[in-house]
């Protein structure tokens, strides 16, 4: 999973050709603690970078998840809201929408693996 | 001074010990401008006996349902309310306790509103309540705006004749030109139907469901009189139903506090407004009960709530909730039918007041006359002769009512003061 | 049709058992079921006369089975007076709430507010017939003018939020009737209770964030960056004295400000108890704020509700309040409805307002009088400053380097070395007889502890509750992990909140 990669606002993202695979990073799912509920947005709903388009929720907090690009939400992955357990740094079980991209160089600017811990590790 | 028990001595003790030379060292951080040099223009304190003589000044010069003749309801009833409601909602733990927050030492309140929940969702056919609104005009308002959430759309239907208060206040908080009284189309997120309708005439449900599913809409169903659905069908073909439920445990108090009702189905749970209270297990495995669900709320998503409310009527809730438990399902049913059957009684006396017209056909406990005068000025008439006669609407026609607190000799004392007027 | 929906379904989540009410029973702790877990009873707990059996005229037949429990009044009494018994209240002891103004509740306040009068009145009878409901409230709105130094009075709203609405729709009013439709945005610091953002969202208004976090306080500096020209900006809505239980020194030359910019004040008023009778906000450049008549008025606050939040405003703004308002015509009173009142923001609720909420704060303000009132804000900053003089050693106090007003905070700064949180610390405060402090709010203070006295506690239970406090902190030090337990002395222990939200059981229901 060396080639997933993140963002400030701590989701992850994987390219997958024209496509960007997006979920949230175990430092978030940590920050959040037991996340009690996850709301998906439709498939088909068009997203602007930095749009939230989907809410996670704990006892005590809600949070937004921010898309990382621009595009099409082409597929959610209906199996979590009954799994939030299956909601972490995962590619294949833990990921929430795939987008497609609308311009693909926007993926090029988010952090790699080393780069997102020492940021972490700043916001401890 | 009786609710303040600081001492001259103990003052003294704890300015020094937080080493200030007076008063309004503590006061430091306002502005010189915004101290008030002078003292205010209000009387000095006062005793209780003198206290309650000024109130009581004031009591005195209303007219009270229960001492004349009383015909008005409108959407505020006046019902009995046993003793026992008042005695439990006066007590301390009750009464003066805050919102449960901290569930360990409040779950006398929380199990409450479990029970006011669940009332509420089987009177009312649906499958969720939350722990109350405002009153009934927020209630519904409130309704319209999770139905734009649900639906994503803007548009509000008015299906039929709705309090004119609940009117303007869905006026106030949506935009006026997006409530139409047209059939609802494409845009619409919700068409609101009122049963028993503002002129008292019970609504059946099936075809304006069947209007919503075409379009999509949600249907919502505001009921101002709760006692009806002791005789009247459920509206288990809405998918919200809101309202007043003064009517159970709340004494008419000149227009609050009462008690708005909210219930929908399961599905929208999430978008629901207010508080919501679940159940579940403590640390040794005991059933008990929480506030849940709080991240639909302001203090959590502060901006993207589902409604700025952060109260619920806890105390009136209770007060529903105590009155439910004695009427019981029995007892709730067989006050609708007295109720029922006092208006027919008034109907049937009415009917043979000379120059009166009964014009609904069908009726909870309200109905609407025409009478031979403009009914304003019937109104005021009666009211000088100490009879509160109904709610006068447009031009001769009154909307009057009876409740189980009618008596046969309020009507006579009705219809022969009508007679008289008219 | 959105796809919002819950994907659990409800019905899955069966009914959690209630402990046999025999087994759990231990001293003065009752076990009590719900309703719908009683035998039922024979006879409902209300007698009436028998229906005559009148043919219906309702146009349907009669309701089926309901499914509503049935009990006589021995049985309920018994249920809510042992349900009563596992809450706490102010008449208990000390509640410590900041931001809640948890004082004594008079009883007299009650007795009044029951004298048929006013209790049996109805909110649409001729106004020939109310003159005495309509004069009281008139009184009120009097005192509440003189109060707050703001002349206009409209006691409509039903609680604090609704208040908050009230004040931000004649706010929005002003604007539109003035052309200002480029004003969108509110301007709210982040130390802000959760229902000022959530208002002004209501009202279509966008919301920017004043930061604070550094100095508990408004600065000048951070609202000039905050306002930037001021053109888009509508309104700001601050609390005065802050969540942080102090009072924004600055406040003149912000107000100022934001006048200039053709903004309008609203004060969120729920910290008004700092300030009665001694402090007017209209004399710090206030334009509306409301008033929780619950917190400094003395009404119960009932578990929850029911409030009251009136509010008041400028001359300026008083055209555009909500409706209905008492006034005096000659010697008559009448409610001035929307209809009379062009510019008026509109209706807010089915009546005119929490009426007996109006009679109970009246009666406190003329039990207390102009004197008493004064004092109350003088006992209950000086009762705040107190516990904050003493407590200071004990619990890391931001702010501690001016005096507070009637509240005071804390973090759990000093005890999170120890492993221990405010979490814990609240807890603790359950399991020693005390309602614990607001916790974890304002947001902008990590593990904050709010502690509002109020002028009702006497210094000795200001103490009991400061030696409880430095027991507490001692304790975190020495043997900080058996504060994770508390409480175990109440009836039920810490309740197990995931569970709760992950699958809802919001209603009894028959297991079948």
């Amino acid at each position: 999973m060396s080639d997933m990669q993140y963002t400030n606002e701590h989701e992850w993202l994987k390219i997958d050709g024209d496509t960007a695979v997006v979920g949230i990073t175990t430092y978030a799912r940590h920050a959040l603690g037991d996340i009690v509920f996850l709301e998906l947005p439709d498939v088909g709903r068009k997203v602007a970078k930095g749009e939230d388009f989907a809410v996670v929720e704990s006892v005590k907090a809600a949070s937004e998840i921010y898309a990382p690009v621009t595009g099409e939400i082409t597929a959610i992955n209906d199996n979590l809201p009954d799994n939030l357990d299956d909601l972490k740094e995962d590619l294949d079980k833990g990921w929430i929408v795939k987008i497609k991209m609308d311009n693909p160089s926007e993926a090029s600017e988010y952090m790699d693996k080393t780069a997102y811990e020492t940021y972490t590790a700043g916001l401890e | 001074m009786r609710y303040l028990p600081q001492t001259a001595t103990a003052r003294a003790t704890m300015l020094k010990a937080v080493g200030a030379s007076g008063i309004d060292d503590l006061y430091s951080d306002i502005p010189a401008a915004a101290m008030r040099k002078e003292a205010f223009d209000l009387p000095d304190h006062q005793g209780e006996k003198e206290v309650e003589r000024h109130m009581k000044k004031y009591a005195n010069r209303n007219i009270a349902a229960g001492d004349v003749p009383f015909f008005l309801g409108a959407g505020a009833y006046f019902h009995h309310v046993p003793a026992t409601v008042d005695y439990i909602i006066q007590r301390s733990e009750f009464l003066t306790a805050y919102t449960p927050y901290q569930p360990e030492i409040a779950q006398g309140t929380l199990q409450v509103i479990f029970e006011y929940q669940t009332f509420i969702a089987q009177m009312t056919g649906q499958d969720v309540a939350n722990a109350s609104m405002y009153d009934g005009a927020t209630s519904m308002a409130e309704a319209a705006l999770m139905a734009m959430r649900v639906t994503r759309r803007g548009k509000v239907c008015l299906a039929n004749e709705i309090h004119p208060h609940y009117v303007s206040t869905l006026e106030s908080y949506v935009e006026k030109d997006d409530i139409s009284r047209d059939a609802p189309d494409n845009d619409t997120a919700c068409v609101i139907v009122q049963s028993p309708d503002f002129f008292g005439k019970p609504q059946a449900y099936d075809a304006l469901r069947k209007q919503c599913d075409e379009v999509g809409a949600l249907l919502v169903v505001v009921i101002t009189e709760i006692v009806s659905l002791g005789l009247l069908p459920a509206p288990e073909q809405a998918d919200i139903v809101c309202g007043e439920a003064q009517s159970i445990g709340l004494p008419l108090s000149f227009g609050g506090p009462y008690l708005g009702f909210f219930a929908c189905r399961e599905k929208y749970l999430r978008q629901m407004p207010g508080r919501l209270c679940g159940m579940t297990k403590d640390a040794d495995g005991k059933r008990g009960f929480v506030l849940t669900l709080s991240t639909r709320e302001q203090h959590i998503r502060r901006e993207k709530a589902t409604s700025n409310i952060c109260t619920n009527q806890g105390l009136c809730a209770l007060a529903f909730t105590v009155h439910m438990s004695l009427l019981g399902e029995d007892g709730f049913k067989t006050l609708a039918r007295l109720n029922h059957e006092a208006a027919c009684k008034l109907a049937d006396a009415l009917v043979k007041v000379p120059g009166v017209k009964i014009i609904s056909d069908t009726f909870f406990n309200e109905f609407v006359i025409e009478l031979p005068k403009n009914a304003r000025d019937v109104v005021d008439a009666l009211a000088a002769q100490d009879i509160i006669a109904g709610y006068p609407l447009d031009g001769n026609r009154l909307l009057v009512c009876a409740t189980e607190m009618t008596t046969d000799d309020d009507i006579a004392a009705l219809c022969a003061a009508l007679k008289e007027a008219a | 049709m959105s796809d919002l929906a819950m994907n659990d379904n409800l019905d899955d989540n069966t009914m959690i058992k209630a402990p046999a009410m025999e087994d759990g029973n231990r001293g003065l702790h009752y076990e009590e079921n719900l309703l719908w877990e009683k035998e039922r009873a024979d006879r409902p707990g209300v007698d009436f006369p028998q229906p005559e059996g009148m043919k219906l005229r309702t146009g349907f037949e009669a309701r089926g089975d309901i499914g509503l429990p049935q009990n006589s009044e021995p049985q309920t009494v018994r249920h809510f007076v042992r349900l009563s018994t596992w809450n706490y209240s102010i008449d208990h002891g000390f509640f410590p709430l900041g931001s809640c103004t948890m004082k004594h509740n008079p009883r007299l306040n009650e007795k009044v507010a029951r004298l048929p009068g006013f209790a049996f009145a109805h909110p649409m009878q001729p106004a020939s017939t109310v003159q005495g409901a309509l004069a009281m409230m008139y009184e009120l709105q009097n005192w509440l003018a003189t109060l707050t130094g703001l002349p206009g009075v409209c006691l409509t709203p039903a609680a604090g939020a609704h208040g908050e609405l009230a004040g931000i729709m004649t706010i929005k009013k002003a604007h539109e009737v003035k052309g200002n439709t480029h004003k969108t945005v509110i301007l709210v610091p982040d130390s802000a209770h959760g229902t000022n953002p959530a208002t002004a969202a209501m009202c279509g208004y966008t919301i920017r964030s004043i930061p604070t976090r550094e100095t508990g306080r408004l600065t000048v500096e951070a609202f000039k960056e905050a306002l930037g020209d001021g053109n888009d900006v509508a309104g700001m809505m601050v609390t005065n004295p802050n969540t942080c239980g102090l009072f924004e020194k600055d406040i003149m030359e912000i107000a100022d400000l934001l006048h200039k910019a053709d903004g309008y004040f609203y004060c969120d008023g729920a910290n008004f108890n700092a300030l009665v009778g001694k402090v007017r906000p209209g004399d710090f450049g206030v334009d509306v704020m409301h008033i929780n008549l619950h917190k400094t008025f003395s009404t119960p606050h009932g578990g929850g509700g029911p409030g009251s939040g009136p509010i008041c405003t400028t001359e300026e703004l008083a055209p555009f309040m909500p409706s209905p308002i008492v006034i005096k015509d000659g010697e008559e009173f009448h409610l001035e409805e929307d209809g009379e009142r062009e510019t008026s923001c509109g209706r807010l609720r089915s009546f005119q307002g929490q009426f007996g909420m109006h009679v109970r704060a009246l009666t406190y303000m003329l039990s207390h009088g102009g004197d008493g009132l004064k004092q109350v804000s003088e006992d209950a900053v000086l009762n705040a400053n107190y516990i904050l003089s003493q407590l200071k050693d004990d619990f890391y106090a931001p702010f501690a380097d001016s005096p507070c007003m009637h509240e005071c905070i804390f973090t759990e700064r000093l005890q999170k070395e120890n492993g221990v949180t405010t979490l814990d610390v609240a807890k603790t405060l359950i399991e020693r007889g005390f309602h614990p402090m607001t916790v974890y709010f304002p947001l902008i203070v990590n593990g904050a502890m709010l502690i509002e006295p109020t002028e009702t506690e006497s210094k000795d239970s200001l103490d009991r509750f400061i030696t409880v406090m430095k027991d507490i902190a001692n304790e975190a030090k020495t043997n900080g992990d058996i504060l994770h337990e508390n409480p175990v002395s109440t009836p039920r222990r810490r309740l197990d909140e995931v569970q709760a939200a992950k699958e809802p059981i919001l209603r009894w229901k028959d297991a079948g």
